[in-house]
């Protein structure tokens, strides 16, 4: 079995400020670490491979120093590691980035596409599933639990968490998963794990060994356009009333059609 | 088969551990240097001065390229009352030339670079990883370390514990009894941002220059021990630091101490429209010479705090690290061109320790702390004295000078009699003369 786990580098929103003034990151000396999620993703791939045994190929795409997460996924067990860089990646929204990253998974064909549920800068989640439409896997988003993995019949079993409560599915490999973070418990590297890490030279790929359509890449290929960025306003307490039972039945009553005005208006 | 082996293994990535596996790296040997935080730095304290001395021998020049925050150009010394301050200071051209004397640090960035120097020399660097235990042969020579990872064994045929003033390594492999509490002392420390023309004003500073204020007095309320203010780029460490058993003895917290320090009117003015930004805490192995563990045995070295190589009074400690670390290092690559890793041929490293400056040194002091805290008067009688001395001959207001030096002499003696002023200087004398 052969597993890919997407990993972005992503910086440590919880040292990211916004500039109050440019409306804009202050990304100046702000940590860069492994998208949380992702570790999640890259755990669940690494007790598949306990389980049943597999091939497990970490990638990034990213600037050179993207190679740190890199190491880190190696260090807790992944058996490679490939790291996409290139100028003309640079600058890619959700679109041109699952673009990318399906040209190289294409390349390895695995039968399983680990990634987390989103990542925590940019929050869309819409990376995972967009490599999966581009190459036909099975999408299973908001996955905390495999509970079997069969690459002869083709099948997994997995659980997710949806908002009307967990629903167990089957589906087809090749799948692309999206794990949350209550899946499992990130592990402690081993220590040859570690040394290997801090060895590790990873495969670089770039644009000449991926081949893509230069015009769809990067921030050509990019159609989102970022209208404004802003801190969200604090949320101001609700307001309390105290009454006795009769006169709250009274209050919600007068209140209800005001709320119900307010909210179809913030629509 | 994943390599483990090495020729020589290094515990901890501050500036002694970090100085012993760069120079051992440099001269060609395999070094892993194994260091428990995040990141280098990450878990290490000091007031935040580095030497230059000791530095410039294991990176020449190293201010071309290290992140420093300010040359310091001035060193300053204050003895303060419960209102009034005394200050002695010192600044001359020379230490604000290369090779300069001391630089303030944050060891964040300090440490990260260091051990980036040392990778780049070659040392294999082990991060996050925490050493628990030594390894033994049948004989009982140290032939490795036993990680907290799974599969977490590393062999060389010697091993540096560098791993800081709790050494765990050379607890465990019982050569440090647990630290007493008359022999370390607690340090905290904020770093207070402050905006960098702010602090040119505020302390009279020039360009990338800077200035120390070592503070000695009311502050630390009759407890052994020091206040601290260091001047950065554009934050101030300020600390307050005192052994450890007077803050037990004297029921003092260490947040309260240093809010009264900050809050004492000689200093309060400096530090006003700062903003903390972090705040920290830490031991200092203040034994000294009669304190310090045994440094060699066969396949193990101590080096830096883990070896007690600290001089409180002079506020010195990276510098007794780093040479400790290259000291260590040198006696290491001699023990490999002899393939011999006994304690006997290992005990080089105290032969160049007790002939340099950091044994002497710690001789010359050896009972200083007793002496100190024996003698309490100089720590809130004196400074008292002096300030009202001061405070008496400097206001204009009439009285005769030679009445006034009576009247000051006087007062002086209330506080003190002429014979324990003269016992003091004698005592002072013997103790750091």
């Amino acid at each position: 079995m052969k597993i890919v786990v997407c990993i972005k580098q992503v910086p440590d929103t919880t040292d990211v400020k916004i500039d109050p003034v440019t409306n804009t990151l202050v990304r100046e000396g702000v940590p860069s670490i492994p998208n949380p999620y992702d570790m999640h993703a890259l755990e669940m791939a690494l007790q598949i491979k306990d389980k049943y045994g597999a091939d497990v190929i970490a990638v990034s795409m990213g600037p050179p120093q993207a190679i740190d997460v890199l190491k880190k996924a190696v260090s807790l067990g992944a058996d490679e590691a490939i790291l996409l860089t290139d100028r003309v990646f640079a600058g890619a929204d959700t679109w041109a980035t699952s673009y990318a990253l399906a040209g190289a998974i294409a390349k390895l064909n695995p039968d399983l596409v680990m990634c987390g549920k989103q990542a925590i800068d940019g929050d869309t989640a819409q990376v995972g599933p967009g490599i999966a439409t581009r190459l036909g896997l099975t999408q299973l988003t908001y996955v905390v639990n495999f509970k079997n993995v069969d690459v002869e019949k083709k099948e997994i079993v997995v659980e997710r968490k949806l908002e009307e409560g967990p629903e167990t599915v089957a589906a087809r490999l090749p799948a692309l998963l999206t794990v949350l973070k209550e899946a499992n418990e990130i592990r402690y590297a081993s220590l040859p794990n570690l040394i290997k890490s801090v060895k590790l030279e990873p495969q670089v790929w770039d644009n000449k060994v991926l081949g893509l359509d230069p015009d769809l890449l990067g921030l050509k290929g990019s159609p989102t356009q970022v209208v404004k960025i802003f801190s969200p306003p604090l949320r101001e307490g609700g307001k309390l009333i105290s009454a006795s039972e009769e006169e709250i039945v009274k209050i919600v009553d007068q209140l209800m059609p005001q709320i119900r005005s307010e909210a179809s208006c913030a629509i | 088969m994943i390599e483990n082996k090495f020729d020589a293994i290094v515990v901890g990535a501050g500036p002694a551990g970090t100085s012993a596996a760069l120079v051992m790296a440099q001269s060609g040997l395999n070094v892993a240097l194994v260091e428990r935080g995040d990141f280098p730095g990450s878990k290490n304290v000091m007031g935040g001065q580095i030497y230059s001395k000791s530095l410039n021998e294991i990176v020449p020049e190293f201010w071309k390229e290290a992140p420093l925050e300010r040359v310091v150009a001035e060193k300053r010394f204050w003895f303060l009352s419960k209102d009034s301050k005394v200050s002695v200071a010192h600044k001359t051209p020379k230490f604000a030339q290369p090779p300069y004397n001391s630089c303030t640090v944050l060891r964040a960035k300090f440490d990260k670079w260091f051990v980036g120097k040392a990778i780049e020399k070659g040392a294999f660097y082990i991060p996050e990883t925490l050493v628990e235990d030594v390894i033994r042969d049948n004989k009982g020579r140290i032939i490795g370390v036993k990680t907290g990872r799974a599969e977490g064994e590393l062999y060389a045929p010697v091993v540096v514990a560098a791993d800081g003033v709790n050494s765990l390594l050379s607890k465990a492999a019982g050569f440090h009894p647990e630290l007493s509490p008359e022999n370390v002392a607690l340090a905290v420390k904020e770093i207070i941002a402050m905006p960098r023309n702010r602090i040119q004003d505020l302390f009279d500073l020039e360009g990338e220059q800077g200035c120390t204020i070592e503070i000695a007095g009311e502050i630390t309320k009759g407890m052994v021990g020091v206040g601290f203010i260091y001047t950065n780029k554009t934050t101030l460490s300020v600390g307050v630091g005192c052994i450890l058993s007077d803050w037990v003895n004297y029921k003092m917290s260490p947040y309260d101490l240093i809010e009264e320090m900050k809050n004492h009117p000689v200093v309060k003015p400096l530090l006003e429209g700062g903003q903390i930004r972090e705040y920290l805490a830490h031991l200092i192995p203040e034994g000294g010479y009669n304190a310090m563990p045994l440094l060699v045995s066969d396949g193990f070295l101590v080096a830096g705090d883990a070896g007690m190589m600290v001089n409180g009074l002079h506020q010195e400690g990276s510098n007794l690290a780093m040479t400790s670390g290259k000291m260590a290092a040198e006696t290491i690559i001699e023990a490999h061109k002899k393939g011999d890793f006994s304690a006997r041929c290992l005990s080089l490293y105290k032969r160049k320790l007790d002939e340099s400056y950091v044994i002497k040194d710690l001789k010359k002091y050896r009972n200083s702390y007793a002496y100190l805290e024996g003698n309490r008067q100089l720590l809130t009688t004196y400074p008292e004295i002096i300030n009202n001395a001061a405070t008496e001959f400097l206001t204009v207001d009439g009285v005769p000078k030679w009445e006034k030096q009576k009247k000051i002499f006087r007062s002086t003696l209330k506080k003190r009699n002429l014979w324990g002023l003269i016992k003091d200087a004698y005592s002072a004398w013997r103790a750091f003369g």
